[in-house]
């Protein structure tokens, strides 16, 4: 599951799931329903992610800006994520399509994921993970 | 961080004494009911930026205050590259140089009425706005370079608007120092196709009438009166300074360590001046701002463009352009001595003062304007800098009234075309690409600008010279 929480100027993103690469690919939902209703993202194309980080949350950071890239890049929307991280490392493939703004009416593009509120770690006394940031519209 | 209420100095000056490991106070210009509003986490972010290396003087925070991302935005610090001093990519931002310009269009409100539904269609057509929008302009590896070097003055060189725009820029359209080599080739490739386009969220271009004149002699030396119509365009570096930003964040958070900086907050990300890294982002945020300049510019020749297709004797002449996300290298006194400082805005407005060297000749005798964006249904505010504002705030000044509402209680407030229906009833033409970004920017979702103008005028950091009123606005 993903969701919203607050921040004054933007938008904070959060992704709960069984496991960590689970959260990450929720709060990578939570990205795309800032712009758009992710159901209404076709998951026709892949692309292929791959990124790195010191730590978890700086990784799950990247992961958003990795995102941001290829959203900004290839003008398109992404609705189904597969993560797996390893270590420090992170690989995962994205679904999306082209940007139609008839049909996904994006509300806003975002320029970036931020540190402001990050965080990533288990929840409920350890049954699930939880991944968080603020991203700048 | 141990939070702080700060002391009333006057009636819109706040401070907060240093203590812990704050080099500086903490000085916040507000009204009593804006620094009751203020979310807390604007003092604990000002205090944090109060503890960076090499601040000098004080960390300044803006009557329109609000939580940022590490350093508040509205926020104002200025740092001595010979006494450790650091820069900040988190204390410029993501969006590098954003910014507002306003054109003076030679129409009067009443010649605009019959033809603005005209108008509007023409701009919505030929600006670029929202996301997916590409803009029409490719530039292969060494125009991109030019540009990156050479910002309005480049943009300009290629027939996108006239010289004498350059006068009324800061910098005159060009920030020197610029390194194209330090931006990533990712940037690059994002900013690939976006010269020329609007952006979104509350980014705007905006045809406003000057609704009210508060200061009659700079009004004239601005070219305004009342019932004339103006265009604004708020925009910035696109994606190509989003990138940069996001970069150099995560460099300067990995590098903190190796130069014995200890971050309360990731998000205050920053490297000594001195430093390769610092060096590096200076020379990469200066090309940001060169992009940022370059596609004001171009968005001007588009706007004049659309603007001659309805008014043939439209003359879009630019009242002024100023960044609101910036760290440049100023002299200011501080105690009496005049020192070179590298001053960060985020969410803040550069006012400098009549007199001011930088300023160009026609505007030495009123000083800088200083341009305040609403948002759809608000005012806008024209105001001009003051020489106290050198003082108080190393020439700065507020940028506009920040949110209210977040994006998704605004959405669950209001339907997209409910917001353009009702704006319409006040005579007001609303041109987006998406329904649902037009009820996120409601009008309603943002504060009203009105008190922090009155209070940067109160404050001395500038000087009320007019307030506009929308009549079209294209959003993306």
């Amino acid at each position: 599951m993903w969701e919203h929480f607050h921040h004054e100027a933007d938008i904070g993103i959060r992704g709960r799931g069984a496991t960590l690469e689970s959260a990450f690919e929720q709060g990578a939902v939570g990205l795309t329903a800032v712009i758009t209703n992710p159901d209404s993202v076709k998951p026709g194309q892949q692309i292929r992610i791959r990124c790195s980080a010191p730590d978890l949350e700086l990784l799950f950071a990247d992961w958003l800006n990795a995102l941001i890239f290829e959203m900004s890049s290839r003008r398109m929307l992404f609705s189904r994520f597969q993560v797996e991280i390893q270590g420090n490392e992170l690989i995962a493939v994205a679904w999306g399509e082209p940007v139609d703004r008839a049909r996904h009416q994006p509300a806003v593009e975002v320029k970036g994921a931020t540190y402001t509120a990050l965080s990533v770690g288990p929840v409920d006394g350890g049954r699930s993970w939880q991944a968080q940031a603020v991203v700048d519209v | 961080m141990i939070s702080v209420k700060p002391v009333r100095r006057s009636e819109t000056e706040w401070e907060i004494p240093p203590s812990g490991n704050m080099q500086v106070p903490v000085i916040i210009y507000a009204t009593e009911r804006l620094i009751n509003d203020m979310d807390r986490k604007v003092f604990e972010q000002a205090t944090n930026v109060a503890a960076l290396p090499g601040i000098v003087k004080a960390s300044y925070a803006m009557p329109d205050a609000h939580w940022g991302y590490g350093f508040p935005i509205g926020g104002v610090a200025a740092f001595d590259a010979d006494r450790g001093g650091v820069v900040s990519a988190g204390g410029v931002g993501f969006d590098i140089s954003c910014g507002v310009r306003t054109l003076i269009t030679g129409i009067d409100r009443q010649a605009l009425e019959p033809l603005k539904e005209r108008l509007a269609d023409e701009l919505f057509h030929t600006i670029p706005a929202g996301l997916g929008r590409t803009g029409d302009i490719r530039l292969n590896t060494k125009e991109m370079k030019a540009m990156l070097a050479g910002g309005a003055q480049w943009a300009v060189a290629q027939g996108y608007g006239r010289h004498e725009d350059l006068q009324r820029i800061e910098s005159e359209g060009c920030m020197e120092d610029a390194v194209p080599s330090a931006v990533s080739d990712r940037a690059k490739l994002r900013q690939r196709d976006e010269m020329g386009t609007l952006g979104s969220g509350n980014h705007y271009l905006e045809v406003q009438e000057v609704q009210e004149l508060f200061d009659q002699e700079v009004g004239e030396t601005f070219g305004i009166a009342p019932g004339d119509v103006l265009v604004s365009i708020h925009c910035g570096s696109r994606g190509l300074g989003h990138q940069i930003g996001t970069e150099f964040l995560k460099k300067m958070v990995l590098s903190a360590g190796q130069h014995g900086i200890r971050l309360p907050d990731r998000e205050l990300a920053c490297a000594p001046i001195d430093s390769n890294i610092g060096q590096a982002y200076l020379g990469a945020m200066r090309a940001g701002i060169n992009c940022a300049l370059a596609n004001r510019q171009i968005l001007t020749h588009l706007a004049r463009r659309a603007f001659s297709r309805v008014f043939p004797e439209a003359d879009l002449r630019l009242l002024y352009d100023v960044s609101h996300n910036t760290c440049k290298v100023e002299e200011h006194l501080v105690e009496g001595k005049p020192r070179r400082l590298y001053v960060h805005r985020k969410g803040a407005t550069r006012a400098f003062g009549p007199g001011h060297r930088d300023l160009p000749e026609d505007l030495k005798a009123t000083g800088q304007p200083v341009l305040i964006g609403g948002s759809m249904g608000t005012s806008s505010y024209i105001l001009t800098g003051t020489r106290e504002s050198e003082e108080r705030s190393f020439g700065s000044a507020c940028h506009g009234a920040g949110r209210a509402m977040s994006r998704n209680a605004a959405k669950r407030q209001w339907q997209g075309r409910q917001v353009i229906d009702a704006l319409a009833k006040r005579g007001i033409l609303i041109r987006s690409p998406s329904l649902r970004g037009v009820a996120e920017e409601a009008p309603g979702a943002y504060k009203e600008v009105s008190e922090v103008v009155d209070a940067a005028d109160h404050a001395g950091l500038s000087r009320k010279v007019a307030r506009l009123g929308p009549v079209v606005c294209i959003k993306g």
